[in-house]
C-alpha cells in the first residue's frame, strides 16, 4: 500500500489553469465517484480550494496510481494532459504525506499561516467520507493532518500577527484601546482597504461608524452598508470629539486633518486616545499629530512595515512548524508500515494457534487418566513452544530494518512459507485507531 | 527559616514570570504565580503570627520595615492582578519584592523602638493603611513604566519583543488609575490614624516631623493627580509619568529620616 498525491497549486499553475481545474462541491462529489471507479486507486480524497486542486490516493502501485490520477484530471476537465502536465506536482510515499500535512498546517498557503485552509481540508474530507472513497489509510492520514495542523497552530506563532493592512490596523487598535466595544470609528473617504478595515473593526465589536465623503450620496450609501451615520466632510472636526479610530482614504491633495484641528478637540475628549489610520496617498493626516500625547498616527507605509515584520515573524515560526510536520510524517509512516507487518504477524499467530488447538484436542481424546493439572500443564507447554518458535520470526518482521521494497519481499516470503495467503485468517484485519 | 522559604518562593516566582515574558507560554506564568502567592502566604503567616504573639507591629527597625514594604507590594500586586490579569506585570514587580527582601536581610534585626510605641489599634491602622497605600503607589509606578514602554513602541512603530508581550495601553492606564485611586484613600486614612495616634501618645496632632511634612506633600501630589484626571483627563503618558514621579515622592517620604531626625527615625534605624 502506498500513498500518492497529484495536483497543482498557486506556485505551479497560473490562475487561468487553476480556474479550469477547480471543483465546486457538486463537481467534487461527481469527481469522487469517478475516482472510486478507478481500479488502480483503493482510496482517494479530492482537495479543491481557490489556490489548489489535489488528489491524494492510496494505491498498490504508485506509478500506476499517479498516471490514473493524471488521467482522471484530463478526463473530468476535458483537457489534454500535455496542456497542464508541466503544472502538476507529484508526490509519493512520505513526500505525499508531508505535503498533506504541510497544506493543512498552512505552510503551503499563499499567505503563510492563514487559517481557512484547515476548514477547507475538513470539508474535502467530509465529502470524501460521504462518497465513501476513504479507508483505513486515508482516514488515518486526514485525522493525522488535522491533528498536526492544530498542534502547529497551538505551539507555534504561525497564525499570530496580522499580515494584511486591515488586520494590522485592527491589531494596533486593540493594542491601544484593548476592547473595542465602546469605540467609534470615523471613515473619511472610501476605498477597498479602508472599508475592509472598518468591517474588521465592526467584527471586533466597535460601537459604530461615521462615514464622511466628498459626495454626500456616497457617504449615505456607505453608511447604509455599515449601518452607520453619514456626515458631511465639514462635520469631521466636530466628530473628532466622539470618534476614537479615524480611517482616512481620500483623494485629497493635502492634509484633511492637521495638528491644530486635533489639538482643539483634545480637551473636549478629556485626552482619550485617538488612533488615526491613514491609508491615502498622498497622506490625509498630518504626521505631526503623532507627536501629540495620546494620539497615534499610522500611515500606509507604517502599516506595511508592521506587516513585513509580521511576515518575517511567521516565517521564523514556520521553521518550528516544519519540525512538527516532519515528526508526524515519521509517526504516520511507522503506522503505515506496521499496517503491512501486523496482519502478517496476526495471521501467523492465528494459524499456529489453530494448529495447537486441533492437535491438543486430538491428543487429549486418546489419553486417559489425566487430571486438570496435567491438562493445564500440556496447555502451557504447547503454548510456550509456539511462543518460543514464533519469537524470532516476529522480531525479524517487526525490526523494520528492511527497505520498502525488501519489506514487501520479506512479507511475501513469510506468507509463502507459512502458507498464510490461502488461509482465511487475518484477511479482514482492521487496525485499531491509536 | 521561614523568611528564606518565603524569599525563595518569591525568587522562583520571579523566574516563572521571567520565563513567561521571554517564551510567552502561559505555563511559566502559572507556575511562577503559584510560587509568588505561596511566598506571600508564608510571609503573611510570619507577620501575622509574630503580631499575634507580641501584639507589636513588625516595623521595629529598617529590616522589618523593608520586609513589611515587600509584603505590602506583593499583596497589592496579587490583589490587583485578580482584577486586571496583567500577565507581564509579575516580571516587573517580583524582582522589586525580591530586591527589597534581600536588602532587608542585610540589616541587623536589633530593635530600636520601645515596643509600647507599636501597640494599639491606631498604630495598627496607621501602619497597615500607609504601607498598603504606598504599595499601591509603587505598583502604579511599575504599571506606569510598562505603559511608557508600550506607548513608545506604538509611537515609534517599533513592534518588537516588548510590543507583542505587553497589554493594551487602555488596560495599563486603567490599572495605574485604579492603583492610585486605591492608594490615595489608604494614605488619607493612614494619616488620620497617625494624627489620632500622635494625639494619644504625645498629646499633639502635629509636630512638624519631617516624615509628617513629606506625607502631606505626598498626599497633595496624589490629590492633584486624581483631581486632574477626573476634571481634564490626565491620562495616558502624562498619568504614567506622574505615577513614576509620585514614586520618587513616596521614596523621599520613606527615606527622609535617613537625613533628618524626627519621631519616625527609629523605624529606619539599622
Amino acid at each position: 500500500m502506498d500513498i500518492v498525491l497529484v495536483g497543482l497549486n498557486h506556485k505551479t499553475a497560473p490562475v487561468d489553469i487553476r480556474e479550469c481545474f477547480a471543483f465546486d462541491s457538486l463537481e467534487a462529489d461527481a469527481g469522487l465517484k469517478e475516482l472510486s471507479r478507478i481500479p488502480e486507486l483503493t482510496e482517494a480524497v479530492l482537495i479543491s480550494t481557490c489556490n489548489r486542486v489535489e488528489v491524494a490516493a492510496a494505491c498498490q502501485d504508485p506509478d500506476e496510481g499517479v498516471s490514473a490520477i493524471k488521467d482522471f484530471f484530463s478526463r473530468t476537465k476535458s483537457m489534454p494532459l500535455e496542456n497542464f502536465e508541466q503544472n502538476l506536482f507529484v508526490y509519493k510515499g512520505d513526500e505525499a504525506v508531508q505535503h498533506v500535512f504541510r497544506v493543512a498546517s498552512s505552510l503551503d498557503s499563499m499567505v503563510l499561516g492563514e487559517p481557512q485552509i484547515l476548514g477547507q481540508m475538513k470539508e474535502s474530507y467530509r465529502l470524501a467520507t460521504q462518497a465513501k472513497t476513504t479507508g483505513a489509510v486515508l482516514n488515518r492520514l486526514m485525522h493525522r493532518c488535522f491533528m498536526t495542523a492544530k498542534r502547529v497552530r497551538k505551539e507555534t506563532g504561525i497564525g499570530d500577527h496580522a499580515v494584511s493592512i486591515s488586520y494590522a490596523a485592527v491589531e494596533l487598535a486593540r493594542k491601544i484601546f484593548g476592547e473595542l466595544t465602546d469605540k467609534k470609528v470615523l471613515l473619511i473617504g472610501a476605498g477597498e482597504m479602508a472599508e475592509l478595515a472598518v468591517e474588521h473593526l465592526l467584527n471586533h465589536r466597535a460601537a459604530g461608524v461615521f462615514v464622511a465623503n466628498r459626495t454626500f450620496e456616497r457617504a449615505v450609501s456607505l453608511a447604509q452598508r455599515f449601518r452607520g451615520t453619514p456626515i458631511r466632510l465639514e462635520e469631521v472636526e466636530e466628530h473628532l470629539k466622539i470618534a476614537d479610530i479615524i480611517i482616512s482614504s481620500t483623494g485629497a491633495p493635502g492634509y484633511v486633518l492637521e495638528k491644530k484641528d486635533v489639538k482643539k478637540v483634545l480637551r473636549a475628549r478629556k485626552n482619550r486616545p485617538l488612533f488615526f489610520i491613514d491609508i491615502a496617498v498622498p497622506r490625509d493626516i498630518d504626521p505631526a499629530i503623532n507627536n501629540l500625547s495620546n494620539n497615534f498616527v499610522y500611515d500606509i507605509d507604517d502599516l506595511q512595515g508592521v506587516i513585513d515584520r509580521n511576515i518575517d515573524e511567521r516565517q521564523k515560526e514556520a521553521v518550528r512548524a516544519e519540525r512538527i510536520v516532519d515528526e508526524n510524517v515519521i509517526k504516520y509512516r511507522t503506522w503505515l508500515e506496521g499496517l503491512d507487518i501486523v496482519p502478517t504477524i496476526v495471521s501467523l499467530q492465528k494459524k499456529l494457534e489453530a494448529i495447537r488447538q486441533t492437535e491438543m484436542a486430538k491428543t487429549l481424546a486418546h489419553v486417559s487418566g489425566l487430571d486438570e493439572n496435567g491438562k493445564e500443564a500440556i496447555d502451557r507447554l504447547t503454548q510456550s513452544i509456539i511462543n518460543k518458535v514464533m519469537h524470532d520470526p516476529i522480531q525479524f518482521l517487526k525490526a523494520g530494518g528492511h527497505r520498502e521494497k525488501q519489506k514487501k519481499e520479506v512479507l511475501g516470503f513469510t506468507r509463502d512459507i507459512f502458507n498464510l495467503n490461502n488461509s482465511q485468517n487475518g484477511d479482514n484485519f482492521t487496525p485499531d485507531e491509536e | 527559616m521561614l523568611f528564606v522559604l518565603a524569599l525563595s518562593a518569591y525568587v522562583t516566582g520571579f523566574f516563572g514570570y521571567l520565563g513567561y515574558l521571554i517564551f510567552h507560554q502561559e505555563i511559566y506564568h502559572k507556575v511562577g504565580h503559584y510560587f509568588f502567592v505561596l511566598g506571600l502566604g508564608i510571609q503573611t503567616f510570619v507577620l501575622l503570627s509574630s503580631f499575634m504573639v507580641t501584639g507589636i507591629m513588625p516595623v521595629e527597625n529598617l529590616r522589618e520595615t523593608l520586609c513589611f514594604t515587600a509584603w505590602a507590594i506583593a499583596l497589592i500586586y496579587v490583589g490587583f492582578n485578580l482584577r486586571f490579569r496583567l500577565m507581564v506585570l509579575g516580571a516587573f514587580v517580583a524582582p522589586l519584592v525580591c530586591g527589597i527582601m534581600i536588602a532587608s536581610s542585610l540589616f541587623s534585626g536589633s530593635s530600636a523602638v520601645s515596643p509600647d510605641l507599636l501597640k494599639g489599634v491606631w498604630t495598627f491602622v496607621h501602619i497597615t493603611a500607609i504601607f498598603l497605600g504606598d504599595g499601591a503607589f509603587i505598583l502604579a509606578a511599575c504599571v506606569g513604566i510598562i505603559y511608557l514602554m508600550q506607548e513608545r513602541a506604538i509611537k515609534k512603530k517599533q513592534h518588537g519583543f516588548i510590543y507583542h508581550r505587553l497589554p493594551s495601553l487602555e488596560v495599563l492606564d486603567k490599572m495605574g488609575y485604579a492603583c492610585v485611586a486605591f492608594g490615595f484613600p489608604m494614605l488619607t486614612f493612614g494619616m488620620i490614624a497617625g494624627f489620632i495616634y500622635a494625639q494619644s501618645v504625645w498629646g499633639k496632632w502635629w509636630s512638624w516631623d519631617p516624615k509628617e511634612l513629606w506625607s502631606v506633600v505626598t498626599w497633595l501630589f496624589y490629590a492633584a493627580l486624581l483631581h486632574e484626571r477626573l476634571t481634564v483627563g490626565w491620562r495616558g503618558k502624562r498619568a504614567a509619568v506622574m505615577a513614576i514621579i509620585g514614586l520618587a515622592v513616596v521614596l523621599i517620604t520613606f527615606g527622609v529620616n535617613f537625613f533628618l531626625l524626627g519621631h519616625h527615625t527609629q523605624f529606619t534605624k539599622f
